[in-house]
This record gives structure tokens, C-alpha cells and sequence, in this order.
């Protein structure tokens, strides 16, 4: 009983919902990075909600099955095919023994994910089974898969079931320009007023930098306000005393290229760091790639607070209507 | 913005929906360290619902809160209480101590290896000319490269913050201010950085766990692993965990020289290499009273 990787696609890993407890001693959370689009993806084949799934980014995997079983193909906008006929994406769906899943050219979006009924059996390392490739941890192997890799399903089956749709309202869509709303703050004293507003100003372009531990962007410069540095900071404005970096925090090393630190990133640093994107909107972050623009829009912390609520009642509506 | 200030001068600010940051000092030094260090125990202590993570660093901390079951602003507002209570006793009061370890860490400084990589990565380094030992020596106001050296291993070192990725440690000298070594990062970080190699950034010394990007000046290398991903050396498996130190650990960097460092090497080869270490009772109070004979009892414990 398992899956055969035929082709691994870009990068794809196994991902839950995250590793969490060891941001001390330096391990990020890794997990999903569009974490809407994993959720959606293990409540429609039927899984518990920590069930591992695969995510891949620009290209699919080629994946054959050597068993029945239910998948779901969520996240980005690609053309997914078992044996070469089309499958619905955000829908549960048969899989037979021998059939293969296929992915044809991304048209929106950058992460499409697959879940598979009972998630992924790989062993759980500090709490998760998600792969942290920087040192090797987690996930198959603490690698991205490769071709010839053979996946074994996990127990993690609650009510598979292939024909589950999520509704057309809750499907996300991919403007041209990602709106990222972010709270100002922790070090963004550090940047000139105008700087500040200029960041939120722009539309910034995805560089080729851009992966599961950061995005990077170009598209204008920002200004540090000059200061005498403090004693343990490093001479270079950019630089603050060595402190904790909050996931989704952006930095502007030499303000040219700010950095928006995703699931992978360095726990802490020495580079200001002039706000932090709100979590649900990672998932957005997510399905950005290189050469999209993305606008940064200011919000406060009652706002981020009902971001996330809004978003936790969705999914909880979305779990409620496909149980 | 939400910046509120407490009692104390801790500034305070929301990461998002899910990250408090508390910044005690700008600038660092040990009684701002040690503040945060108390504040985070007695955090720790109060297990208040919806404090998920606490993270001490430098001369900040940061705490991961689920916000669904503790409204961030209201954390904020329990911090600012324990700094209160706890304010700087952590430095003026005799009583509050640190139960932890003094480790002996082997390190060959004016190595080859990193030397071999910071001549690869002059054109992004300050003083292209020349060394990142012998530009830390002189901007540090050093006659010698080696009087520098001497100084650099002269004292113990405090973790004051782990991270970066998993394992790295952030020593800061335990020395008073005018003997602490500064230096800049390097004006472009380096795309190569050895595994293990000893870095100085800012007022911070480094082992980097893994090998990867870096911008501190490279001036040594350690030959024992302080990541074990597979938790081969007995000190890992023993402990069941992939990283070695802890924060609060107080670090000897221990000059060997190349056949000193290839013996370590040998032992790691036969996954038999353990760090030799003796549990101390640190008192930040005494210490910043007396730095030299605090560093000397500890040597003492960890030597005789």
C-alpha cells in the first residue's frame, strides 16, 4: 500500500500543521505555508485536521497509486489529471490502484497541495511530521521527495469519502496584486517616515528569492533614521541587537530588499524588523511567486484579531458542512 | 502603533496576531539580559493560558500567544505586572540565582578552514585586505592578532539567546563593558559559512550549528558538533535532544590548537566525543560585583 513518486515536481514536502515548542532553541514552526488551502484539503478527504499532506510548488508531483484511496488537489490554480482525465480541484475524488495524479501548467497561484485520505506516514519528529530541509528534519527523510520515493499512507482516516465539494464562495481567488495586511511596529521606528509610507505605498515585485523560509522584494528604497548604533547591534543602520523574530516579520537588510519571514525562516536576528504580516494572510503570501506584485496595507491588532477569527469560523463552517 | 511602556522601560509591541515582543534595553548589557531572563522564569512559573512560547533573548523577549485564548493586549498587560514585581532584582538581589552549567567548548581560532572561506568573501567584508581576526584586532584597539585571540578566549561566555536555526548559541562575554569585544557583521552576508565555525557579530559570539549563509566575522572553528540530528554522540542521545546548549549556559572557549582540534574530530568519529561540564550557581548580583572571581570559581568547578 503506497504511493510511488514518479516525478517530485519543483520541491514537494510533507507538511502539517506545524512544529511548535522549540522556536527557543531555534527551530521555526515549518508546516504548511497556505495553511487554508492544507485544512480545506484534509476536511475534504476526510481526515482528522493534523493530517499530513503533500505541498508542492510552481510544478505538481506525478504520483502513482498502488491502492483505493481519496485524495483532494487544493491551493494554487492547476490543471490535475488521474490517468490523463481532468480532476475538479477543492473536491474530493476516487483514486483506484494504478491510476496516476498529474499536474499540467500552474495558471494561478504558486502551492497547489494533496491531501490523501489517512495523511502521510512519516515519523514525528519534535511534534510533527512536517519537513524542515535547512538541517534535515522531518517530513520523508528531511528532504523534498524523489523520484522513486514510496509514501505509505497514515491512520489518520476519520470518514474518507470522494465526492466532498467545497463551495464556490469559499474557493480563494488570485488577484494580480496580493493585498498582505500587516501590523507596523517592533522596530519600525528605525525607518524614516516617509520610508514607512513608501513601504506601504508600493507594489512590490516577488524576487527570484523567494521559498519557505522568505520572500523577498524589490521595488523601492526605505530609509534607516540615523542613529549613534547601540552597544551590541553591529555598526550597520539596518542592524538592532540580536533578538527574536517574530514568523511573518519583515526586514530590510540595507533597505533595498524587504524580507517577509515565512514557516522556515531564522528564529531570530539582528536586522529591524518594521512589522508583521498577520498570519492568515501567509496563505495568501503562499500563493504569490516570483515576478508578482504584492501591496502591503496597514492594519491594527483588533483588525488582525478579526482577521483571524473570521478566518477560524470559516474553516469551521467549511469543516461542518463537509463532515 | 502599539507600543505601550512599562514600568521598568520595557517597550512593548504586537508581532502580528501571534507574537508579543518585549524589548528591556537597545543597547546590550548583562543587567538588561538578566531582567529579561527573570521576567521570562517567572513567566514560565505562572503558565498563564495562551502564553505558548517564551523566548528570551539578548536584552529582549518574545512570547508566542494564542490569541483565542488570551487577548494579546491583555498578556501585554500581565507582563508589564511581572516587570513590575520583578523589576531589576534579578541583578541588585543576592537571593535570585541561575541553576545551570559551565561547558569547556574546544575552539581553534585563526583556523584554516574558515580561513579558507572569509579570503573566498573579501569583496563583502569591510577590510579586504587583510583578516576578520586581524580587522576585529584593530578596531578593538589591539596591538596584536594574538593579544586579540587572548582576549576573545581570556573570559567564559553567558548564553543570553539561542536560534537563528536550532542549536546556535549567542555567547556574550562575561567581562565588563570596557573589555567587551564589538565588531560589525560583514557589509554583505557571506553565502558560505563552515559548519561549526566560531563567528563575532556585534557584541555577540557564535558557533553556527549547520553550514549556510552568515554575516558574522569568522574567527575560529570548533571541532565538536553542537547539532546532532541523528543524536549519535552520547551527550545528544543522553539528553534526547538534536541541540546542546541551553539558554543560561555559560560557555569556556577552550584554545586548542590543530592537533588539539583533530583529537575532538577523532573522538566525533567514534561517536564517543562528550563536552565536559560542571553545574554552577550562577548569580548575576555577584557576578557583576566581582566578574574576574565569579569567572575564576567557575573555572575551578569546571577544571579541577
Amino acid at each position: 500500500m503506497s504511493i510511488l513518486v514518479r516525478d517530485p515536481g519543483l520541491e514537494t514536502t510533507v507538511q502539517d500543521t506545524g512544529r511548535f515548542g522549540h522556536y527557543a532553541i531555534g527551530f521555526p514552526p515549518s508546516g504548511a505555508l497556505d495553511s487554508f488551502a492544507y485544512h480545506v484539503g484534509n476536511a475534504l478527504v476526510g481526515n482528522a485536521p493534523g493530517a499530513a499532506g503533500l505541498e508542492a510548488v510552481y510544478l505538481g508531483p506525478t504520483l502513482e497509486f498502488t491502492t483505493d484511496t481519496v485524495i483532494a488537489v487544493t491551493g494554487a490554480d492547476i490543471p490535475a489529471t488521474l490517468d490523463g482525465e481532468a480532476i475538479p480541484l477543492w473536491e474530493s475524488v476516487a483514486v483506484r490502484a494504478g491510476q496516476t495524479l498529474a499536474f499540467g501548467q500552474l495558471t494561478g497561484g504558486a502551492r497547489p497541495y494533496v491531501a490523501i485520505a489517512g495523511g502521510i506516514d512519516v515519523p514525528t519528529v519534535y511534534g510533527s511530521r512536517s519537513t524542515y530541509t535547512l538541517v534535515g528534519m522531518g517530513g520523508f527523510g528531511g528532504r523534498g521527495l524523489a523520484e522513486g520515493d514510496e509514501l505509505v499512507p497514515g491512520e489518520d482516516a476519520v470518514a474518507p469519502r470522494a465526492g466532498r465539494r467545497l463551495a464556490d464562495d469559499d474557493v480563494p481567488t488570485y488577484p494580480e496584486i496580493a493585498e498582505l495586511r500587516l501590523l507596523v511596529g517592533l522596530h519600525s521606528y528605525r525607518l524614516t517616515p516617509d520610508s514607512l509610507e513608501r513601504f506601504t505605498d508600493t507594489a512590490w515585485k516577488v524576487t527570484p528569492d523567494a521559498n519557505r523560509v522568505g520572500y523577498r522584494y524589490r521595488g523601492a528604497e526605505l530609509e534607516f533614521v540615523p542613529r549613534e548604533q547601540p552597544f551590541g547591534a553591529g555598526s550597520d543602520p539596518a542592524n538592532v541587537t540580536d533578538c527574536g523574530y517574530p514568523v511573518g516579520s519583515v526586514q530590510v537588510p540595507g533597505g533595498v530588499e524587504p524580507i517577509v519571514l515565512l514557516q522556515d525562516a531564522v528564529t531570530g536576528g539582528g536586522y529591524a524588523t518594521l512589522g508583521t504580516v498577520v498570519s492568515v494572510d501567509r496563505d495568501r503570501l503562499a500563493q504569490t511567486k516570483t515576478g508578482d506584485r504584492t501591496r502591503f496595507v496597514s492594519v491594527d491588532l483588533d483588525e488582525a484579531l478579526t482577521i483571524r477569527r473570521d478566518r477560524a469560523a470559516q474553516l469551521d463552517r467549511i469543516r461542518t458542512a463537509l463532515s | 502603533m502599539a507600543v505601550e511602556t512599562g514600568e521598568a522601560g520595557i517597550r512593548y509591541d504586537h508581532g502580528g496576531d501571534e507574537f508579543v515582543y518585549a524589548e528591556v534595553s537597545t543597547a546590550m548589557s548583562l543587567p538588561a539580559h538578566f531582567t529579561a531572563l527573570a521576567i521570562t522564569r517567572r513567566l514560565a512559573q505562572e503558565a498563564i493560558a495562551g502564553v505558548e512560547e517564551i523566548c528570551p533573548s539578548n536584552a529582549s523577549y518574545m512570547v508566542r500567544v494564542d490569541p483565542d485564548r488570551i487577548h494579546p493586549r491583555d498578556l501585554v498587560r500581565e507582563l508589564r505586572r511581572i516587570e513590575s514585581e520583578v523589576g531589576d532584582a534579578a541583578s541588585a538581589d543576592p537571593s535570585f540565582t541561575i541553576a545551570t552549567r559551565i561547558v569547556d567548548v574546544p575552539i581553534m581560532l585563526n583556523d584554516p578552514w574558515t580561513h579558507e572561506v572569509l579570503m573566498k568573501f573579501r569583496d563583502r567584508h569591510q577590510d579586504p585586505e587583510g583578516t576578520d581576526l586581524d580587522y576585529g584586532a584593530r578596531i578593538n584597539g589591539y596591538d596584536t592578532t594574538e593579544a586579540f585571540i587572548d582576549a576573545l578566549a581570556g573570559s567564559p561566555y553567558l548564553v543570553t539567546m539561542m536560534g537563528f536555526v536550532p542549536g546556535l548559541p549567542w555567547c556574550f562575554q562575561l567581562v565588563p563593558r570596557e573589555r567587551q569585544v564589538e565588531v560589525p557583521k560583514y557589509v554583505r552576508p557571506r553565502t558560505e559559512t563552515p559548519e561549526r565555525a566560531f563567528g563575532f557579530g556585534g557584541a555577540f559570539a557564535v558557533i553556527y550549528p549547520v553550514k549556510g549563509a552568515g554575516g558574522y566575522q569568522l574567527f575560529g572553528s570548533a571541532p565538536a558538533p553542537i547539532f546532532d540530528a541523528a543524536q549519535e554522540q552520547p551527550d545528544f542521545a543522553e539528553n534526547d535532544s538534536v541541540v546542546f546548549f541551553r539558554h543560561g549556559d555559560v560557555i569556556n572557549f577552550r584554545r586548542v590548537d590543530e592537533a588539539g582540534y583533530d583529537e575532538v574530530r577523532e573522538q566525533v568519529a567514534a561517536k564517543r566525543w562528550r563536552y565536559r561540564t560542571a553545574p554552577v550557581e550562577f548569580s548575576p548580583s555577584r557576578f557583576l560585583a566581582d566578574p574576574d572571581g565569579t569567572n575564576a570559581a567557575m573555572l575551578e568547578a569546571l577544571y579541577s
